[in-house]
């Protein structure tokens, strides 16, 4: 029986001192970069896949197979680019890791680049996290002069430069394609693909990019094995990850469990959703994967079972909002950022997402139609699978979901001739906090 | 007006380190426009002008990426950049009123400066601490958990020249202009200052300790994986029977068995 809760990645991070290399090895770290050192290349790469380790970013696509894509002996350098750019909407797990415990972090990053016979290897991490930046550079720093990154690592004949790079403001570059482009020093529009990272990344070379926890697993994977990692979780979405709970829930916060559990078992651990209140929506990760309802709290938090349900799982960013929320107001502001974030490159998503704020302010100050609501599933029919990237398609998640669960919510609107709900009661500090009633002018339907 | 030969030549000196990191030069664009904006506090006409050159690009090339991403500033903010994160979930847990009630106490707009140079007031997209909702930054540094009450206190300590200690982050905010040279890739000596996590950070990892729920312990403590010529890990020579997927039993609470808090990353010896 695998207990509820199953803290590896998290596991040191209340030591004072988690973050250096000394707080590292002494909760066991640095100990699987040798192990792997002993190892062919191509041997980690298959333990990586019999792990099934799947792409902790948001796709979930197989870690290992994605490093078995590159070409080998093909002459051109090799890159490994750890996506650090953080930024989904409700996606909080990369930052309090990198700037709890960057070097487990960093030491994956040296086994994955033997791994793939990179010499060099990339941090992207977003500009608007100072600490976590200093953090980073700081192990870094550590790792080089205790020898586990420069030349002839550990004695091994192995060379790897490691390169902390801050981004500079734009959702987009979370994007892999978007995030290499940014990295050679344009702007961060995302590419065509195929040719995919794996033969034409960075500088046009066979490039990894993986996101910061799926790097991070690496080393107690090393470690411990594969079949420790694969015999966790659900059959076909293995291992463990980071749910971070976050909104009207009474203890948020980082909760690392095995795949699979659910929102329910979540809830229950944090303290439910916060006093005198009761769960509206959420998401399962993210607010470009499609909003659930409490129809949905038993749904394992695995890939499939949450693809089925409707959704993703995306980053397990489970923002939660109870019945004082206004769906329209929430769906209308994500809207805005997608707008403002959308890199223009792709019609469908420019001209989409801009239009989808004007219907939707329209539709949050009561004077919308049930006309408007078609226009916004037309636009959103136009954009999905319409442009470069997923930014598009995620643009579309809150509102098509938004719609599907809470039309009448929107159309309340119209008939009270604006939003009927009060937003003091939403707030932390406000009417609804402390077990204290809801407002009476809260009319949710749902 | 161009920079001084003293600044150039400082700024040379930086540069130079910043673009022998990386394989292609070109790839240093965004951490020399960080570095030309802790010069000026803005990224100028003259900052651009600067990175043109060293990458043999035209202005408008450099300014085209300067106009896309939303950390460059393209005229002199205040020494305090003041984020309040408006995006959906920490507006909803109070984001729009901070951000409503701090326009009002500071007399300014979104993106305008404080009379007295201080503060620079922006609504900033999600900055990936949701789970300490509502969120502001200054100078891009953490402030969590905030209320309309310690946003005006905030602001009115940063304008009184109080000190002023981020939540997550060292003890002390440092300016605009450190900020952006960090970022460039310079260090400021303060990296291991404050909390290694804040408290939200940790509720899971308590939970785990209290009930003593951990990870399952290695099958093999000599791992599988270690350097046996290319194989693959080895499957099912476990002492100890690999638990079931999951349980399933929904509800439950606690469950028997890893009693013990190990540290389950690392190695067994």
């Amino acid at each position: 029986m695998t207990d509820m809760l199953t803290p590896v990645l998290t596991a040191r991070w209340d030591q004072p001192d988690s973050f250096t290399l000394d707080g590292y090895k002494r909760g066991g770290g640095w100990q699987a970069l040798p192990k792997a050192l002993a190892m062919e290349p191509d041997a980690l790469i298959a333990a990586l896949k019999d792990a099934s380790l799947r792409g902790r970013g948001g796709a979930g696509f197989p870690t290992g197979v994605k490093w078995s894509f590159l070409p080998q002996g093909d002459g051109k350098p090799h890159y490994l680019v750890v996506n650090a750019d953080e930024s989904e909407p409700g996606t909080c797990k990369d930052v309090p890791l990198m700037m709890a415990d960057p070097h487990q972090l960093i030491e994956g990053a040296a086994i994955t680049a033997y791994a793939i016979r990179a010499r060099h290897a990339f941090i992207y991490v977003r500009g608007e996290v100072l600490h976590v930046v200093r953090r980073l550079r700081h192990a870094v720093q550590e790792a080089y002069a205790a020898g586990y990154l420069g030349t002839d690592i550990l004695g091994s004949g192995f060379d790897l430069e490691v390169i902390v790079h801050a981004g500079a403001g734009a959702y987009i570059c979370g994007e892999e394609s978007a995030l290499l482009t940014s990295l050679e020093g344009y702007r961060g529009l995302p590419r065509l693909r195929p040719p995919f990272p794996a033969i034409e990344g960075l500088y046009a070379c066979p490039t990894v990019i993986n996101n910061v926890e799926s790097i991070a697993s690496v080393p107690s994977i090393v470690a411990n094995g594969a079949d420790w990692f694969s015999g966790l979780g659900t059959e076909k979405s293995k291992g463990f990850g980071i749910f971070s709970l976050s909104g009207h829930v009474t203890t948020p916060g980082q909760y690392e469990a095995p795949l699979g559990i659910t929102l329910r078992e979540l809830l229950d651990l944090a303290g439910g959703v916060r006093a005198g209140h009761r769960l509206k929506f959420w998401t399962p990760g993210g607010s470009s994967t499609p909003l659930l309802t409490d129809a949905h709290l038993d749904v394992p938090l695995d890939f499939e079972s949450v693809a089925a349900a409707g959704s993703m799982l995306g980053t397990r960013a489970l923002q939660i909002f109870d019945e004082t929320t206004c769906v329209v107001r929430a769906v209308l502001r994500w809207t805005e950022f997608y707008e403002h974030e959308s890199c223009g490159k792709c019609t469908p998503c420019r001209e989409g997402t801009f239009w989808m704020v004007k219907v939707l302010e329209r539709l949050e100050h009561g004077h919308g139609t049930e006309e408007d609501l078609e226009k916004l599933l037309d636009i959103c029919d136009n954009i999905l699978g319409r442009a470069f990237c997923a930014l598009g398609d995620g643009a579309t998640s809150p509102i098509t979901s938004g719609i599907q669960y809470f039309r009448d919510e929107f159309m309340q609107h119209q008939k009270e001739g604006g939003c009927p709900f009060d937003q003091a009661a939403s707030t932390l500090f406000g009417g609804g906090a402390g077990g204290r009633p809801p407002e009476p002018a809260e009319r949710s339907e749902s | 007006m161009p920079f001084s030969d003293d600044v150039r030549s400082r700024l040379d000196a930086d540069a130079a380190q910043i673009i022998g990191k990386y394989p292609r030069p070109r790839s240093a664009l965004l951490p020399l426009l960080h570095l030309v904006q802790s010069e000026e506090g803005f990224v100028s006409a003259d900052g651009i002008e600067y990175c043109a050159a060293k990458f043999g690009l035209t202005e408008a090339e450099v300014t085209a990426v300067v106009s896309f991403y939303t950390m460059y500033k393209r005229r002199p903010v205040g020494e305090y950049h003041v984020g309040v994160c408006t995006n959906t979930l920490c507006a909803v847990m109070g984001g729009d009123q901070i951000f409503a009630e701090l326009t009002e106490h500071l007399g300014i707009g979104n993106d305008e400066t404080t009379p007295d140079g201080k503060v620079i007031l922006e609504h900033i997209e999600c900055n990936a601490a949701c789970d300490y909702a509502p969120v502001m930054t200054v100078n891009w540094e953490f402030f969590d958990n905030m209320t309309p009450g310690s946003a005006r206190q905030l602001v009115d300590d940063l304008r009184a020249g109080n000190r002023v200690s981020p939540t997550r982050g060292p003890s002390r905010l440092c300016t605009w202009k450190q900020a952006s040279r960090i970022l460039a890739g310079f260090e400021d000596g303060q990296a291991t200052e404050g909390p290694a996590a804040g408290p939200a950070s940790l509720v899971g990892l308590s939970i785990a300790k209290e009930r003593g729920w951990a990870a399952p312990r290695p099958a093999s403590t000599s791992a599988s994986t270690s350097g046996n010529g290319g194989q693959p890990p080895e499957a099912g020579k476990s002492p100890r029977p690999r638990g079931p997927a999951r349980p399933r039993s929904s509800g439950q609470k606690s469950s028997p068995g890893a009693s013990e808090s190990s540290q389950p990353g690392e190695e067994s010896p």
